[in-house]
């Protein structure tokens, strides 16, 4: 089942004007946000099918961005999330393409500064509910039922260990896990399902673990 | 966890308890979050649905221009007194479009189950409280009824515009709201989902054709339509009139006509209303150049 919570439904409570092309837009830019860890220095936003042809008018690209300087849904900054980010001195560019994804709204977002980019692509499946569906190159497989974590690490012996380690002290359950990595001995994902929800300071925890790059919650 | 109409309303007979109950008590299950958690949850929802509510009809208006306003209009008329249909239903109606025109005016609103049909459930439910003075308690289990009807229609169909038109959007809202007044008039949980069933096969096969793509014209009329639907079902329901169809079969035929439906009625701005000429005509205005 794709959703579990009631507040899926009635909720969110967001800047309108469309839960899909605004808020779940919004919640895209944040993920890519959170995983990256800091504000970017620029930004290369694709949008696929309806979003790409109603971005304008339901506020998608501003709301992207809202989500890329961290505003969450309800955050009335997004309004103005264009003009923050040039204030900031954030490089943004739109691109509509025309290639024909699984689903309708689909966003591609690149974002980077002089250390480092992320490439992370989401898709707004309503009423606010999102799923990433590749993040760098790795392909996710999130069924979005149970609170989910993602974990960037170096790929090293141990790494996995000690994550569930940490997450057994607190005796949070893991429902189903994915690893994966494109070369030996290099960058590596860690996608963990758990039947329990993590609390900040849980995240905080495993990101001091050795090895560790960056945790993300992206389903509560 | 229930996942259709059928195992919703079985469990609320089984267990002797009201639709809203089997909802709270799923949801404090899923998330571990205590009684008073997800009810105080709810009820901020609640809070926010209310002052988008006030906000609207005391008049907006979207940067486009091309709405708002309305509510207003609809609420003097109606304290005139001369209205034809009924006060209830034009309150519905009036409230339902209020908070999506504070919606279209990027306001904030709670989706319902989306921003574009957020107007339905909150009209409908300020209109009844009018009309049956419910408590606090109940206005939230209002909220947590309709919210289990979309439930079932979010895993087993669709919400979402782009995917299954606007029948998924404000066909949802409606049917959801349906059941919710039902349950608040008194009505038992099979004649909810009775509500919810006459609601539904009637939006079945509205299209998503938002002018200029902005969640304004159609949208904030089918909100209004949308309410008035929900009023009428649930009063139909209420009477003891039955969906020859049962409700999960009325879900799964919206969610198969959504899949067969056109890309060009998905919330792309390519068909239907925003492809009219006035609908073009608008959008060139809007976005200084027409959209190919």
């Amino acid at each position: 089942m794709k959703y579990r919570s009631v507040f899926d439904i009635i909720g969110p409570v967001m800047i309108g004007p469309s839960s899909s092309h605004t808020a779940g837009a919004a919640r895209i830019g944040r993920v890519a946000r959170s995983l990256f860890g800091r504000e970017p220095k620029w930004a290369n936003i694709s949008l696929y099918g309806s979003f790409a042809k109603t971005y304008k008018g339901h506020g998608t690209d501003v709301a992207i961005v809202g989500g890329l300087l961290d505003f969450d849904t309800d955050d009335v900054r997004i309004i103005n999330a264009i003009d923050i980010a040039n204030e900031r001195g954030i490089k943004l560019r739109f691109i509509e393409e025309d290639a024909i994804t699984d689903h309708p709204n689909t966003a591609r977002v690149i974002i980077g500064d002089d250390k480092g980019e992320l490439e992370l692509v989401g898709i707004s499946i309503g009423g606010g509910k999102i799923e990433v569906t590749e993040l760098n190159g790795f392909e996710l497989k999130l069924s979005g039922n149970h609170p989910a974590i993602l974990v960037v690490h170096n790929d090293r012996f141990g790494a996995i260990a000690n994550v569930s380690n940490v997450l057994a002290k607190y005796e949070i359950n893991i429902g189903h896990m994915e690893v994966a990595r494109k070369e030996a001995g290099k960058l590596a994902l860690m996608t963990i399902e758990v039947d329990q929800n993590i609390e900040d300071k849980i995240l905080h925890e495993l990101e001091q673990l050795p090895n560790i790059l960056k945790v993300t919650k992206i389903v509560d | 966890m229930f996942r259709n109409v059928a195992e919703l309303v079985e469990l609320a007979i089984s267990k002797n308890k009201k639709i809203s109950e089997i909802m709270i008590e799923q949801e404090m299950d899923v998330t571990g979050r205590s009684r008073e958690e997800v009810m105080a949850f709810m009820d901020r929802n609640l809070k926010v649905m209310e002052e988008a509510v006030e906000r609207g009809i005391k008049g907006v208006k979207s940067h486009s221009g091309l709405t708002g306003g309305d509510a207003v209009l609809l609420q003097k008329y109606i304290e005139k007194g001369n209205f034809l249909s009924g006060k209830t239903v034009l309150d519905a109606v009036s409230k339902a479009v209020a908070t999506n025109e504070v919606n279209a005016a990027m306001g904030t609103i709670c989706a319902t189950p989306t921003a574009g049909s957020a107007g339905v459930v909150p009209g409908t439910l300020f209109a009844v409280r009018e009309k049956l003075n419910p408590t606090r308690e109940e206005m939230v289990a209002f909220l947590f009824t309709a919210g289990a009807f979309g439930f079932v229609v979010a895993n087993n169909a669709s919400i979402s515009g782009a995917a299954g038109g606007c029948q998924a959007e404000v066909g949802s809202a409606s049917g959801m709201a349906a059941a919710a007044i039902v349950e608040m008039a008194g009505g038992s949980p099979e004649q909810c989902a009775e509500a919810m069933a006459i609601t539904l096969k009637n939006m079945l096969g509205l299209v998503c054709d938002p002018v200029a793509g902005l969640v304004e014209v159609p949208c904030v009329k089918r909100n209004a339509m949308g309410a008035a639907n929900a009023m009428v079902a649930a009063d139909m329901a209420l009477a003891g009139i039955t969906s020859r169809i049962p409700c999960d079969e009325v879900i799964d035929a919206m969610y198969k006509i959504g899949l067969t439906m056109p890309t060009a009625l998905k919330e792309t701005a390519q068909g239907g209303l925003a492809a009219t000429p006035t609908g073009r005509e608008l959008e060139a205005k809007i976005f200084g150049i027409p959209r190919v």
